[in-house]
């Protein structure tokens, strides 16, 4: 695979402008996602650790506690957030690295 | 006991569909003595179909399985959402379902945590680690590391981290296993654990990468199903209300309202976020799951299968909370279900069992049969994938790579992985006897320690920092494998619980907060301080390394497409 035309591609995607915009997009992008997750699951870690007890505060009147919206909260949000980053990733990124590619050759 | 000796005699003298028959009829001479003869013969019927079913499509699997690209990765021809299906087939262990059932029936609430923490690396694989992985890789994570860096120290550091991190986890699931097909046969245990063991193996060497995904695709459509029909169960008979479902559990539960929030499992914040951090990243560090990315043909598909796979085990893991819930109301309160003896909330079969023990209290002997049956499949599942990541990292990586330089044919290598693949269903049905003892679910998160803190720290920084050398990704790598393994050996859980001793020298049981940043750490430290002539090259090589990952140019597969 290391033909000279792949270096040649190579050597084409390395000056083209828009690789740097990839990249630069696509890791401002997965990097505040991952910011956003570690936030959650260590927020709520922490919350086990330091605050326990605020995490058995029931709802309203009934017996279900605090704890579990938030606990149920970490694990939906986890979905949300790799269906965010698919939606823009398999879109938007896609669309600019097949132009590279395409530029490239 | 005749009984034993009966199956003994049979799985000596059987393999394959031969075993399950002798299987069958061994354990239907045990039904004259025991109690449960109908529930026995409902779920031996079914895990003789699912057995059959499988070794079916391993045998179609096998004359489908001819390149190296087959056998380690089904030629790239999975589907971003079968690949998420067989990720979570692969993922839902038994230690998760049994486990996290049993956690939550006895703690409540700190089942919750693991569930949790098990679903948060899923996010970080797909952010930081599967487009690249897919983009540098061919069949294991090592392809990835050593990339540009030095071929033999890097991948057989990385073969040995997966190495360490299979055999662990074999183990939990080769002790899931004897219990659950000890309870459900009355077999003994070491029976139960040699048939998965040869199960395994004959999935594995004849069907490779096919089979396994298809048994892990089969296995999660039915564990997603059995559970749903179990946690739908357990709802309607609390009219559908977490309120009512909550209330009785805290009147029948001797912990009573303590249930309801983090309890014992945690017992100092340290631990907690030590924890945290060991099921977070060590999901990342997993060989078995990281190889399942080369299954797919582009990183289209791969980023496609882990948002299909975190939303199939994020449903599973809020079943498993509502079927622990369940457990206290349905289970702890009928006196069948109970170890008499014991007393308390202590079950018959053990305290794992509390799953199974409701998939009867739901649904009788027929559901009781297939819930078993799924159970075992589950666990057959999850032991294929690893065993194939283990042979893979023995043959692709120690072998082909580190021993024959790459002067290896397709064949031999694939040769080599096969028997590979048979030596370590031998040394898991070994280690599923030696461990009997142990909670499944506990040794399960010893695994994500070691994953967390070896292999997840080498990746992460070969793919995201060109200043990493090999001379830093090996001695950082096995600084935070040897701390890890290290503390989690002197730790309570296998200091004084497995060897015996007084009292335990490193006093966490997570070491996940110190060995993680100890590896990241000295890997960097000994990266900046290498000013060799191949540290300088390997800092070169990034930019190219760089290109290919975050395009996909010249990605094994994509390429011709």
């Amino acid at each position: 695979m290391k033909s000279a035309q792949h270096l040649a591609s190579v050597d084409h995607i390395r000056n083209n402008p828009k690789f740097a915009e990839l990249v630069r997009k696509r890791t401002v992008f997965a990097w505040t996602l991952s910011v956003i997750i570690l936030v959650v699951y260590f927020g709520f870690i922490g919350i086990i650790a330091f605050n326990k007890t605020w995490l058995a505060t029931p709802l309203g009147t009934g017996v279900t506690t605090i704890g579990f919206p938030i606990g149920v909260g970490v694990i939906l949000s986890s979905i949300i957030l790799t269906g965010i980053y698919v939606y823009r990733a398999n879109g938007e990124f896609d669309e600019l690295n097949r132009q590279i590619i395409e530029e490239s050759r | 006991m005749k009984t034993s000796n009966i199956t003994l005699a049979a799985l000596v003298a059987a393999i394959g569909t031969l075993m399950l028959t002798s299987v069958a009829m061994a354990a239907g001479a045990d039904l004259g003595g025991a109690e449960k003869q109908a529930t026995n013969w409902h779920a031996i019927v079914m895990f003789v179909i699912f057995v059959g079913m499988t070794l079916g499509i391993t045998y179609w699997a096998a004359g489908r399985t001819k390149t190296a690209s087959d056998f380690y990765a089904a030629g790239g021809g999975i589907t971003g959402f079968q690949n998420g299906l067989a990720i979570a087939g692969d993922y839902m262990s038994a230690a998760s379902f049994l486990g996290i059932s049993a956690l939550v029936y006895g703690s409540g609430y700190d089942g919750l945590i693991f569930s949790v923490g098990w679903l948060v690396g899923w996010p970080i694989i797909l952010f930081l680690i599967a487009e690249r992985l897919r983009n540098l890789g061919k069949y294991t994570f090592a392809d990835v590391a050593s990339y540009r860096l030095g071929r033999m120290p890097v991948r057989t550091f990385a073969a040995t981290g997966s190495m360490i991190v299979v055999i662990f986890y074999l183990i939990g699931q080769m002790v899931g296993a004897g219990q659950l097909i000890k309870l459900l046969f009355g077999m003994d245990y070491l029976y139960a654990v040699i048939i998965v063991g040869a199960l395994m193996m004959i999935y594995v060497t004849f069907g490779g990468m096919v089979a396994t995904t298809w048994v892990q695709i089969i296995k999660a459509c039915l564990l997603l199903g059995g559970a749903t029909f179990i946690a739908f169960g357990v709802m309607s008979k609390f009219g559908f209300s977490f309120e009512a479902l909550f209330t009785k559990a805290i009147e029948v539960h001797p912990k009573h309202g303590a249930i309801m929030s983090p309890g014992t499992l945690v017992n100092n914040p340290l631990d907690a976020i030590s924890l945290g951090m060991a099921l977070m990243f060590g999901t990342a560090g997993l060989p078995h799951i990281l190889m399942r990315f080369f299954t797919v043909p582009d990183a289209k598909e791969a980023r496609k299968s882990v948002f299909y796979a975190t939303g199939f085990i994020g449903y599973f893991y809020i079943l498993t909370f509502i079927i622990g819930f369940g457990a206290i109301c349905l289970v702890a309160t009928n006196p069948a279900y109970l170890d008499a003896v014991k007393g308390g909330l202590n079950l018959r079969g053990g305290n794992n069992m509390a799953a199974i023990h409701l998939a009867h209290a739901i649904g009788g002997d027929m559901f009781l049969g297939f819930i078993s049956a799924v159970a075992f499949a589950t666990i057959l599942a999850v032991v294929s994938g690893l065993t194939l990541a283990g042979a893979s990292a023995i043959s692709h990586d120690i072998y082909a790579s580190v021993i024959m330089h790459g002067q290896v044919t397709e064949g031999k290598e694939v040769t080599v992985s096969r028997i590979s693949s048979i030596v370590l269903g031998i040394i898991a049905v070994l280690l599923g006897i030696v461990f009997e003892k142990q909670n499944v679910a506990f040794i399960v998160a010893l695994t994500f320690s070691v994953a967390a803190s070896a292999n997840f720290p080498v990746l992460v920084l070969s793919m995201f920092w060109g200043g990493l050398t090999t001379r830093g990704a090996v001695l950082g790598g096995t600084i935070g494998l040897l701390t890890s393994v290290i503390m989690v050996v002197l730790s309570k859980a296998v200091w004084v619980q497995s060897f015996g001793f007084q009292a335990e020298i490193f006093p966490y049981a997570y070491p996940a907060v110190f060995s993680v940043p100890a590896a990241f750490f000295f890997s960097w430290l000994f990266s900046v301080l290498d000013n060799s002539p191949r540290a300088a090259e390997e800092r070169a090589a990034y930019e190219a390394q760089a290109i290919r990952s975050e395009t996909g140019l010249g990605a094994e597969g994509a390429a011709s497409h």
